[in-house]
C-alpha cells in the first residue's frame, strides 16, 4: 500500500490493472469535470443510442463543480464532491469505455460490479483540499453543457494532480479495507 | 437605544463570509497538527498534510478552503438597547450577497426545492436571531457545506432512552456517514427542547471552537467518550481508514417536555468555519 505512481492519461487496460487500493497517483494529461446533473444527459443520450459530446474511451472524469475563479486564476478551488450521487449513471458510463473517476466516498455496488466488469478505477481525492488541487490544473476549456454552470462538462489540463486509489478493478475497497485495518473495539 | 447603520450590518456580514471561507481557524489548525502525531495510516497522513497545504494556501491568496462555500447560517445576538435603521433580515442578504459575489465564492442555492434555478447570488441566508441584554449585535457567520449537512439526523427517541440512547444514535450516524462528509469531522449534538429546536441545538453546537467543553462536567464527560469512540471506528480521514475519524464531538442541552426525548447529530466537515463580530 501507499506506493506512489505516475500515470499519464487516457488510461489502457493495462494502466488500470496495475493499481491496488492504497496506491497514491499523481496525473498528468487530460480529465473531464462532471457532476449528476451532466452525468444524467450523457446517461438519456446512451440509452437513446445517440452519440454523446466527448469520447469516454480510456478517459477519467472528476466529479466536481468548482468555484468561480478569481481574475488570473484558471479555476477556482476544485475539490471533489460526493461520488455517490452519479452511482446511478456509472455502470453505462463505463460500458462506454470510461476508465477512471476522481471523488469523493464510497461507491455503490453495482458500480464496484461494473468497474471489475469493464477494468475502471476509482481514485479518491481529498474533499476540501479545493484550494490545493486547484494548484494542479493547468487549463481548462467548457466542453458540453454550458448552461449546468458550475455542473458544466469540462476538459482539464492536469499536472501532478494527486489522488488515492479507493476502488480497483479486482473489487478491492480502501474504504472497507481500511477502516477494518484501523478500528478498535 | 442604541441606532446601528443599515449598511454596517451589510459590510460586517459580507467580511465574515469571505473570512470564514478563506481563512480557517487556528483552533482547526492545530487540530490537524496534533491528529498528524496520532494518526497511524500513511494514506491519513497524506490527507492530513494536504488539509495544512491547503488552508495555507487560502489564506495567503485569499481563495476559499472548500469549493463549497456552504449555504450563508448567520446567527445573530441582538441586546435589547440596540436597533438597526432598517431591516436587518434585508442587511444581512445584501451582505451575504455581496462577499458570495465579489469575494469569488461559489453560490449553491436553489431557489425553489423542487423547480430549481440558482438564486446566483447564495441568497436568501439561514438567521437565527436571539435577543440578549445589552446594547450590541453580535454577528456569526457559519458557512454549511451540503456533503457534511446531508449526513445529519435528528431523533424523536423516548425518555428512557436516556443518554445510553443519545450516544448510541450519534455513533450509528457517525457510522452510517462513513466517508461521506469528508471526515476528519465535528460532530454536534443536541438534546431536548422540541423537534425543531434540537436541530438548532445542534447547529449552534457546531459554533464552539476545537476543544472548547461543555461547561457542565458531565456532559463535558460525554464528549470526551463520544470523541475516542469515534476515532476508535476506523473510518480515518476521507473514510479511507485511520485513526483520525473526528476532531471534536459538541453537545448543547436545552429543557425537554415529560413525554419527548428529541435527539439531533449535526455533522460539520474539517472545515470547520465559523467567524463572528461584535457591532
Amino acid at each position: 500500500m501507499a506506493e506512489l505512481k505516475r500515470i499519464k492519461t487516457p488510461l489502457s487496460d493495462e494502466d488500470v490493472m496495475k493499481l491496488k487500493i492504497g496506491d497514491s497517483v499523481l496525473l498528468t494529461g487530460k480529465i473531464y469535470t462532471a457532476r449528476d446533473a451532466a452525468h444524467k444527459r450523457l446517461f438519456d443520450l446512451a440509452q437513446k443510442g445517440e452519440a454523446l459530446p466527448l469520447d469516454l474511451t480510456g478517459q477519467i472524469v472528476y466529479y466536481v463543480g468548482p468555484a468561480p475563479a478569481k481574475p488570473g486564476y484558471v479555476i477556482g478551488p476544485a475539490g471533489p464532491t460526493t461520488s455517490g450521487r452519479c452511482d446511478p449513471y456509472t455502470p453505462t458510463l463505463l460500458s462506454l469505455g470510461l476508465k477512471g473517476m476522481i471523488g469523493k466516498g464510497t461507491r455503490s455496488k453495482d458500480v464496484r460490479e461494473a468497474m471489475k466488469k469493464h477494468k475502471a478505477v476509482y481514485f479518491a481525492a481529498t474533499g476540501g483540499a479545493a484550494a490545493l488541487i486547484a494548484k494542479n490544473i493547468k487549463a481548462m476549456k467548457t466542453i458540453a453543457y454550458e448552461d449546468l454552470g458550475p455542473e458544466a462538462i469540462r476538459e482539464l489540463e492536469v499536472e501532478d494532480f494527486p489522488v488515492i486509489v479507493a476502488n480497483d478493478a479486482y473489487g478491492g475497497d480502501l474504504y472497507e479495507e481500511g477502516s477494518k485495518k484501523y478500528r478498535r473495539n | 437605544m442604541r441606532e446601528v447603520d443599515y449598511n454596517i450590518i451589510v459590510d460586517t456580514v459580507a467580511r465574515l463570509c469571505t473570512e470564514a471561507n478563506y481563512f480557517l481557524g487556528d483552533d482547526v489548525v492545530n487540530v490537524f497538527k496534533e491528529g498528524l502525531k496520532k494518526e497511524e495510516s500513511d494514506t491519513g497522513k497524506d490527507i492530513l498534510n494536504q488539509l495544512l497545504k491547503n488552508q495555507e494556501i487560502a489564506r495567503t491568496e485569499k481563495i476559499p478552503i472548500c469549493q463549497d462555500c456552504g449555504f450563508a447560517v448567520v446567527f445573530v445576538e441582538i441586546g435589547d438597547e440596540v436597533c438597526v435603521k432598517g431591516n436587518i433580515t434585508d442587511a444581512i442578504n445584501e451582505g451575504v450577497r455581496k462577499g458570495y459575489t465579489e469575494g469569488y465564492l461559489r453560490k449553491s442555492i436553489v431557489a425553489d426545492p423542487i423547480k430549481g434555478k440558482n438564486t446566483g447570488d447564495n441568497t436568501p441566508a439561514i438567521i437565527h436571531t436571539t435577543f440578549v441584554p445589552g446594547d450590541k449585535i453580535k454577528i456569526t457567520v457559519a458557512p454549511k457545506g451540503g456533503g457534511s449537512e446531508n449526513m445529519s439526523e435528528v431523533k424523536m427517541g423516548k425518555p428512557a432512552d436516556g443518554i445510553e440512547g443519545v450516544k448510541n444514535f450519534v455513533i450509528d450516524r457517525v457510522i452510517r456517514s462513513s466517508s461521506n462528509p469528508c471526515p476528519p469531522i465535528v460532530v454536534g449534538v443536541g438534546i431536548g427542547g422540541t423537534f425543531e429546536y434540537v436541530a438548532f441545538l445542534a447547529k449552534k453546537a457546531l459554533l464552539r471552537d476545537i476543544g472548547q467543553r461543555n461547561p457542565d462536567p458531565f456532559y463535558a464527560d460525554v464528549e470526551r467518550e463520544l470523541l475516542e469512540k469515534i476515532n476508535n471506528l476506523g473510518i480515518g480521514p476521507m473514510g479511507l481508514g485511520g485513526r483520525i475519524t473526528a476532531l471534536d464531538v459538541f453537545i448543547e442541552v436545552h429543557p425537554r417536555h415529560i413525554a419527548s426525548f428529541p435527539a439531533a447529530v449535526n455533522i460539520n466537515c474539517h472545515a470547520a468555519r465559523h467567524k463572528s463580530a461584535v457591532i
